[in-house]
């Protein structure tokens, strides 16, 4: 087994008193891109933000290459993250380049400014997600997929080596749906990254993922086969998928697009 | 015009209207674009309670009150993050109660010879040197942590979460702001009034959105906006004879009137 990524041992998050995630242990591989799956509310949202450290397990333990996230996030070598609905307020005055250069604030520190190198690592990422055409243009003023690469250029400038993507593709057509995947697969083997995505699009994660992690307040490790790359693959082809397993079976629904 | 100028007590109320314009122009655009413009009229109205504690105890008003005013929005901030509590709610009970115990600590005080009046609703020609130095002070000490933590509030302003995730001190950073606005509001008494200020905190940021399409110029015009309203609407009181704080609040309202029609933008809402 190589460099570990990702430990949780024994972790649970309750919200007032109802549990949310129970007793999850889990040992990501560095360099593994890994899917998750579940039902609304089973609380994939809710480990992903376990796992960057914005939420305080009750029990258990978390690592992320072997830190605390918390250490790591204000050593600015925390995660990159794009969040389930990025955009709170879409008339806010920032332009695209901004808004990646955000994502250098933390490296950057308090109370100092950006410099060249910051601005170009910014714009180098831009060019990277192919959108170095949209810098000038403001946040709230371009298309939803273009949003989406913006916000995934700035989950890279924290230059991570895990990047944890909650329901990248939610609000997107079809077709730039699958974009986005490959892109993410793309910077993943460019990059050398570690790669979380939650999604409810099994067939756009299936087709890259080393692992299906499925969870519904506990955890199920799918390590191919039965379920691996392949086997996801071939199974959606039709138009529906029904997966159980565990107790609490769960559906999982695909339509398809032709 | 020279003439006018030459009075102490008008040179020291465009001075002091003009570095607490400043002040409010520059917060402005981080209230509208944070949305906080009910937690500057909580925060405003609960320095009440400070001024007439000032009052009730014989030490200065600008003290007490900038102590209560940070106290109360280090509390409304504290009740959401810790209780069930909303934002809005936390605010509606602490600025009322706030109000409230200033009555009462002015019915002890029995001071009858205090201008209440003008701690409401602002007065600017009463001002004196010490005032000024203390505006003057504040002034500095705001614009220099604004500039500071500049790029971080403007981060947190646009999305918390992304900020936290990205290493920036969030928390610190929210009360940060929160003591900057009750500094500000406390200064602001002396222009406007405790009950008008949360006009100099949302107006010009209001009228700034209209003009711009960009942060940093929302913040140039939102300050110009601010201190080009309190110049006229002095002057403006001055001809006509009419009330100071509530003129430049007329001249910003009008402002912001004229500039809706003129959005340089239309964002799809998505």
């Amino acid at each position: 087994m190589g460099e570990v990524a990702v430990k949780l041992s024994g972790v649970s998050v309750a919200y007032d008193g109802v549990a949310v995630l129970e007793d999850i242990d889990l040992t990501i591989e560095a360099g593994k891109y890994v899917g998750i799956l579940g039902p609304n509310g089973a609380g994939k949202s809710t480990l992903l933000k376990v796992i960057l450290g914005l939420i305080q397990p009750a029990k258990g333990e978390v690592r992320v290459f072997g830190q605390p996230p918390q250490k790591l996030r204000l050593r600015g070598q925390g995660a990159g993250y794009l969040p389930q609905r990025p955009l709170t307020n879409p008339t806010f005055p920032v332009s695209v380049l901004d808004v990646v250069l955000m994502g250098r604030y933390g490296r950057i520190g308090l109370a100092r400014r950006p410099g060249r190198e910051d601005r170009d690592l910014a714009l180098l990422q831009l060019e990277r997600l192919g959108i170095r055409h949209l810098a000038g243009k403001l946040i709230g003023e371009i298309s939803g997929g273009e949003q989406q690469r913006v916000f995934i250029a700035r989950a890279l400038g924290v230059e991570p080596r895990l990047l944890v993507l909650d329901e990248p593709t939610i609000s997107l057509d079809v077709c730039v749906q699958d974009e986005v995947f490959e892109l993410v697969y793309a910077l993943k083997e460019k990059l050398d990254l570690t790669v979380l995505v939650v999604s409810h699009d099994i067939g756009g994660v299936a087709r890259h993922v080393d692992d299906v992690i499925c969870i519904n307040r506990r955890i199920h490790v799918h390590q191919p086969p039965p379920i691996g790359r392949l086997g996801l693959e071939s199974t959606f082809g039709c138009s529906i998928e029904y997966l159980f397993h565990g107790e609490i079976p769960h559906r999982v629904v695909k339509a398809q697009d032709d | 015009m020279i003439d006018l100028l030459s009075l102490g007590f008008l040179q020291r109320a465009l001075m002091a209207g003009i570095l607490v314009s400043l002040l409010c122009g520059a917060l402005s655009s981080f209230v509208v674009l944070r949305r906080m413009a009910f937690i500057g009229v909580g925060i405003s109205h609960s320095a009440f309670g400070g001024v007439a504690l000032g009052f009730l105890l014989g030490v200065d008003p600008l003290f007490t009150g900038i102590g209560f005013a940070v106290l109360v929005a280090v509390l409304i901030e504290w009740a959401q993050a810790h209780t069930r509590v909303q934002e809005d709610t936390a605010i509606g009970i602490f600025f009322a109660a706030s109000m409230a115990l200033g009555l009462v600590f002015l019915h002890l005080s029995r001071v009858y010879n205090v201008d209440v009046f003008g701690y409401l609703f602002g007065n600017i020609l009463a001002v004196g040197n010490r005032q000024v130095v203390e505006i003057l002070v504040v002034t500095v000490v705001v614009l220099a942590l604004l500039l500071a933590f500049f790029k971080e509030i403007v981060f947190i302003s646009f999305d918390e979460e992304m900020a936290w995730v990205s290493g920036v001190p969030v928390k610190a950073l929210r009360y940060l702001f929160l003591v900057l606005m009750a500094l500000v509001v406390m200064v602001s008494i002396y222009l406007v009034g405790i009950i008008l200020i949360s006009a100099l905190l949302v107006i010009p940021g209001a009228i700034a959105q209209n003009l711009s399409r960009q942060f940093t110029g929302m913040i140039w015009w939102s300050t110009g906006v601010a201190v080009g309203s309190t110049v006229g609407g002095l002057a403006l009181s001055y001809g006509l004879d009419f009330p100071s704080g509530a003129t430049i609040v007329l001249v910003l309202a009008a402002f912001y009137l004229l500039t809706s029609g003129l959005r340089p933008r239309r964002l799809s809402r998505s």
